[in-house]
C-alpha cells in the first residue's frame, strides 16, 4: 500500500500519495491555486516551476510555487487572498 | 510661425517632454515631439513615480507644491493605468534627533498650507506595521501621492496628440540648435523654439548644459497587498540626496497599486554603466531591511537602474539657453521629474508665450548664477 | 546557511546534458558539482527516472555517484557576484559556488501560445501535465486532449494512457506532409524508429490528427471541452484536461546573463566545436544551444565534460553530434509553427498571465521593451519566460537583457549579492 501524506488545504484535510506536490494536494482538494490580477481562477500550467501560476500560501508564506514543494505531514496551504 | 516648420520642437518624450508637449499643443503651438525611443523612456521608465512636496529650499518647495497641485487637479481625468494614488508620504524618524527634524518640517509645511500630521511612535506603528519596532515616529504629508510614470507620460502625450502635436519617435537627434533639429537619418525640422527635455542626455545634445547622470537602483517585489500603505522615506534621505561626492543609499519604499513593493533608493556619481552594481544594490537592500525587516521574506522579481539628470544646485533648468536664443531647456530634474513635470511645462510655455507664471521662474532659469549648496 | 564550495567544473542543470558533462569531467579526475533547481535529478525528460531501475537516467545517476560528483538539488542560481562564482538560493539560505570551468546545461521549457480559454484551470503544458502526474496527480479515467506540436506530444499521450487516462485526440499542428518527410528520415535512425513504433502500440485507439490545433478551450471556472480545428472543420471534444505545448524554448537566461553570445535568429547560445561559449571558461550543452532532444543533449554534454576537464574529446563523439544535429534540424523543420497559430489569440485573449495583459493591448506597441513598460507584460514573476516566446511568435519581438535576479528570489537572498564571505555553516 503506498504511503499517504495529509495536508490542510483551505482548512480542509486532504490526503495525497507520499511524494506528491502541494499543487496536487490543491487539485485533490478541488481548489484553484490562485486568482489572477483580474480575478480569473488559475492552476499550474508548466509543472516545472517557471510559470508561477501555481503560487499558493504554504505555512503562511505567500507566493510559493506549489508544484515545486513536496507535501509534508500537516503542511498548511491556503489559496484564498 | 514659419510655414515649413513648427512653433516648437520638443526633444525628449519622457514625463517632462510629455508634459511640455501637452502644454504647448493645448496652448495652440504647432508642436513636434522627437525621441530616440518611444514615450516614457529614460528616467521616466526607471523611477519611482513619487509626487512629493519638498522643503529643502524655497525654490524647491514652490515648484513641487505648484506641480503637486496641478497633479491633483488632473487626477480625476487620469486613466486607470496611470495608477494615481494619493497615499501620502511618511518621513520616518529613527530617533529623537530626527523627530526634531519632523517638528521643523511640520512647522515649515503648515505655515505654507501643506496638510501634515506628526506621528508619534505608536501611530507610526499602527499606520505601517511592517516598519521595525523602536522608530521614533514621523511626519505624514497627506497630499503626496504616487503614480506609474510611463503611463502618465503616455496619457499626456495622447492629450498632446489630440491637440494636434506630431511625433517622430524612434529617431536619435544629432543636432539641436538655431531653430533646427537634425535626426540621425539626416531629416531636418525647423522651429522657432527648440526644447531640450532630454534628461540625463541633455548635456550631450546642448554642449555646456551642466547636467550630470546620477545613477539609481530599484527593486520590485511580487504582490503583497497592504504590506506598505504610504510612500516611506527615511529622514536621512535628504542627507543622501544632498551629498555631492559620495555614493549613497537611503531607505525609500513605495506601494504600487498592484500590491507590489518598490524599493529604493541609491545615488551614484560618475557611474555611466547601465548594469546593476551589486555592491550598491546590496547596500540599498540592507538599508531597506533595517527599516522594514519583513521585506526579508518577500519575493523579488526584478531589479533595474536609471539615470537621473542632476544639476549642481539641485534645481532644474527651465527657460532659455544662454548660448542660443532658439533653445529652451526643460531638464535637470534629478529625483523630482515626475512631481515637477507639470509645473515645468507651465513655466516653459509661460516663457514661450510671454505669460505671467503662477510662481517665479527665476530660480530655475538656466541663466541663474550657479552655486553648489552645501549641507552639513 | 548553506555551504560554499569550490569546483574544477560546475555544471548547472541535472538533466541529460548536465549529467553527461558532470560524469565525463569527474571520470577525468576533476572535482565536479551539479546544481539542480528541482528537488531531484533528471531535469524534465528524465523527471522521476533516476529512481527507475534499469533506466538510462539511473545508469547515469549511478555513474555520477561513483565518480564522486557533488549533487546540489533544490539549488537555484540567481546571480554572479564575480567571474568564477555563482550565488544560489537553497532552502537553507544562500551559498556561493566557485568554479574554474562552468557548464551551462539549463535545458528547455515548453513554448506556450495563447488561444481563447488557455488560462482556464486544467489547461496545462503537455510536459506540464506529465510533470504533474509524475508529481502525484491522479489521471486514471480522466479524459485528456493532447495538442500543440512536437515529439513530446506523442510521448506524453503514451505516458498518460499508461497511467489510465483516456486520450481521445492528439492534435499536432504540423501537416501530414511535414510529418511524413520527418518520418521517412527516421528510417535512418533505428533507435528512433523503434521508439516511434513502441509509441504506436501504446497509442492504439487514440486519434492522431495532423494539421490540427485547439481553437478554444471552454468551461465555466474549469476546463470542460475544447474546440479543435481539423481539416478546416471545427469539432468539440469534452475533456477534463488539455495538455497543450508548442515544442520547446531554450533556457538561455543564465548564459545571456553571463554574457554569452546568443544567436539572434534562433535565440540559442552560440558554441564552438568543444561546446565553448563566447565567455572564457563557460561551456554550454544541450537544449540551450539548439533544441535537439535527448541524444543530442547527451553527446553535447559528454563533449562539454571532456573539454571542461581539458581532456581530448573522443573523436566518435563529434560524428555522433553531427548526426544528432542533422536529426534535430529535420525535427525542428518538421514541427515548425504554422502562421495560422498567430491568429488564434483574439484581442481579449490574455498573453501575459502574470499581469493579465491581453493580445489587443499588446498589439498597440512596436517593441518588447515598450510593451513591457506600458502594459507590464513580462514584468511578472515568470520574468517573461511564458509570455516572451509567445510575444516573439505573435509580434516578432526579441527579448531584453537579463538582470539580477535571474529568477525570483527572497529579498534577503538578493541582499547578499555583495558580501566578502558567507558563513560556511553546516552541510547542505
Amino acid at each position: 500500500m503506498p504511503e499517504t501524506v495529509a495536508v490542510v488545504v483551505n482548512g480542509k484535510r486532504v490526503a495525497v500519495p507520499a511524494g506528491a506536490t502541494v499543487a496536487v494536494a490543491i487539485a485533490v482538494a478541488g481548489e484553484f491555486c490562485r486568482k489572477s490580477v483580474t480575478g480569473e481562477p488559475r492552476t499550474a500550467l508548466c509543472g516545472m516551476g517557471i510559470c508561477f501560476e501555481c503560487r499558493a500560501i504554504v505555512n503562511g508564506r505567500p507566493h510559493c510555487r506549489s508544484c515545486q514543494i513536496v507535501c509534508q505531514p500537516g503542511m498548511d496551504v491556503r489559496t484564498d487572498e | 510661425m514659419s510655414s515649413a516648420g513648427y512653433d516648437v520642437i520638443i526633444v525628449g518624450a519622457g514625463i517632462v517632454g510629455a508634459a511640455c508637449a501637452d502644454e504647448c499643443a493645448r496652448a495652440g503651438l504647432k508642436t513636434l515631439v522627437v525621441d530616440r525611443e518611444g514615450v516614457g523612456g529614460g528616467a521616466t521608465a526607471a523611477g519611482m513615480g513619487h509626487i512629493v512636496v519638498m522643503d529643502d529650499s524655497e525654490a524647491q518647495f514652490a515648484l513641487t507644491r505648484y506641480s503637486q497641485q496641478l497633479w491633483q487637479s488632473l487626477r480625476s481625468g487620469l486613466p486607470r493605468d496611470v495608477e494615481y494614488e494619493q497615499c501620502g508620504t511618511i518621513w520616518v524618524a529613527a530617533d529623537d534627533e530626527e523627530m526634531g527634524e519632523v517638528e521643523r518640517k511640520r512647522s515649515y509645511y503648515q505655515s505654507r498650507g501643506v496638510r501634515v500630521e506628526v506621528l508619534a511612535a505608536g501611530e507610526l506603528e499602527r499606520l505601517e506595521p511592517n516598519l521595525r519596532k523602536g522608530l521614533a515616529g514621523g511626519l505624514l504629508v497627506l497630499e503626496d501621492g504616487v503614480l506609474y510614470p510611463p503611463c502618465a507620460a503616455r496619457f499626456l502625450m495622447q492629450r498632446a496628440k489630440e491637440a494636434g502635436a506630431e511625433f517622430r519617435l524612434g529617431s536619435s537627434v544629432t543636432e539641436l540648435r538655431q531653430g533646427r533639429v537634425v535626426l540621425e537619418d539626416g531629416t531636418q525640422f525647423h522651429a522657432d523654439r527648440l526644447v531640450n527635455a532630454a534628461g540625463a542626455w541633455a548635456g550631450a545634445l546642448t554642449p555646456g548644459v551642466d547636467v550630470k547622470k546620477r545613477k539609481g537602483h530599484l527593486v520590485i517585489t511580487d504582490r503583497y497587498p497592504g504590506f506598505v500603505r504610504h510612500q516611506l522615506v527615511e529622514l536621512g534621505y535628504l542627507k543622501s540626496a544632498h551629498s555631492v561626492a559620495t555614493d549613497s543609499v537611503a531607505f525609500n519604499v513605495q506601494p504600487r497599486q498592484t500590491g507590489q513593493v518598490l524599493i529604493g533608493s541609491s545615488r551614484q556619481y560618475g557611474a555611466e554603466e547601465k548594469a546593476v552594481d551589486s555592491e550598491i544594490l546590496a547596500r540599498m537592500m540592507r538599508r531597506a531591511s533595517e527599516y522594514m525587516p519583513a521585506l526579508a521574506q518577500t519575493s523579488v522579481i526584478r531589479t533595474w537602474t536609471g539615470f537621473r539628470a542632476a544639476t549642481p544646485d539641485k534645481l532644474p533648468l527651465i527657460g532659455p539657453w544662454r548660448s542660443d536664443p532658439t533653445v529652451f531647456l526643460a531638464t535637470g530634474h534629478e529625483g523630482l521629474g515626475i512631481t515637477t513635470s507639470l509645473a515645468t511645462a507651465r513655466l516653459l510655455v509661460d516663457q514661450i508665450m510671454g505669460r505671467r507664471s503662477e510662481i517665479s521662474a527665476e530660480p530655475y532659469l538656466p541663466s541663474r548664477p550657479v552655486s553648489e549648496q552645501v549641507h552639513a | 546557511m548553506s555551504k560554499d564550495a569550490q569546483f574544477d567544473v560546475l555544471v548547472i542543470g541535472g538533466g541529460p546534458a548536465g549529467l553527461a558533462a558532470a560524469v565525463m569531467a569527474a571520470e577525468c579526475g576533476r572535482r565536479v558539482g551539479i546544481v539542480e533547481d528541482n528537488a531531484a535529478l533528471g531535469g524534465q525528460i528524465w523527471r522521476g527516472e533516476a529512481q527507475t531501475a534499469g533506466s538510462a537516467a539511473q545508469n547515469w545517476a549511478e555513474r555520477m555517484n561513483a565518480a564522486g560528483v557533488e549533487l546540489r538539488c533544490s539549488t537555484r542560481v540567481f546571480h554572479q557576484p564575480q567571474a568564477g562564482a555563482l550565488l544560489c538560493e537553497t532552502p537553507g539560505g544562500v551559498c556561493e559556488l566557485q568554479y574554474s570551468q562552468l557548464v551551462i546545461a539549463t535545458g528547455a521549457r515548453e513554448r506556450f501560445l495563447p488561444f481563447p480559454g488557455w488560462t482556464l484551470p486544467n489547461v496545462m503544458g503537455a510536459g506540464g501535465l506529465q510533470a504533474m502526474v509524475k508529481s502525484g496527480l491522479a489521471i486514471a479515467g480522466k479524459r485528456v486532449v493532447v495538442a500543440g506540436s512536437g515529439p513530446l506530444l506523442i510521448a506524453v499521450a503514451a505516458y498518460l494512457r499508461q497511467h489510465g487516462a483516456v486520450v481521445p485526440f492528439v492534435c499536432e499542428q504540423a501537416s501530414w506532409s511535414s510529418l511524413a518527410r520527418f518520418g521517412l528520415s527516421l528510417l535512418g535512425q533505428s533507435g528512433k524508429l523503434a521508439e516511434a513504433l513502441r509509441f504506436r502500440r501504446q497509442l492504439q485507439g487514440v486519434q492522431f490528427a495532423a494539421g490540427s490545433w485547439v481553437v478554444e478551450a471552454k468551461g465555466k471556472d474549469v476546463l470542460e471541452e475544447v474546440v479543435i480545428s481539423r481539416g478546416g472543420k471545427r469539432q468539440n471534444i469534452a475533456c477534463d484536461y488539455l495538455a497543450c505545448g508548442f515544442h520547446l524554448a531554450p533556457n538561455v537566461e543564465l548564459a545571456a546573463f553571463l554574457g554569452c553570445n546568443i544567436n539572434i535568429n534562433d535565440g540559442c547560445v552560440l558554441v564552438d566545436d568543444l561546446q565553448r561559449t563566447s565567455v572564457r571558461g563557460v561551456f554550454c550543452a544541450g537544449e540551450p544551444t539548439g533544441i535537439g532532444g535527448l541524444e543530442l543533449s547527451l553527446v553535447e554534454g559528454k563533449i562539454a565534460g571532456f573539454a571542461a576537464a581539458a581532456r581530448e574529446v573522443p573523436r566518435p563523439l563529434f560524428a555522433e553530434r553531427s548526426r544528432m544535429r542533422r536529426f534535430a534540424h529535420r525535427l525542428n523543420v518538421a514541427f515548425a509553427l504554422r502562421p495560422e497559430l498567430k491568429k488564434l489569440a483574439q484581442p481579449e485573449t490574455i498573453v501575459c498571465r502574470c499581469e493579465d495583459v491581453t493580445c489587443g493591448r499588446l498589439s498597440q506597441h512596436t517593441t518588447w521593451r515598450e510593451a513591457k513598460l506600458h502594459s507590464r507584460c513580462g514584468m511578472g514573476p515568470c520574468q517573461g519566460r511564458i509570455c516572451g516566446p509567445a510575444a516573439e511568435f505573435l509580434f516578432g519581438w526579441k527579448p531584453d537583457s537579463v538582470r539580477p535576479p535571474i529568477f525570483p528570489v527572497a529579498f534577503e537572498s538578493l541582499a547578499r549579492i555583495s558580501e566578502a564571505q558567507h558563513e560556511p555553516v553546516g552541510p547542505v
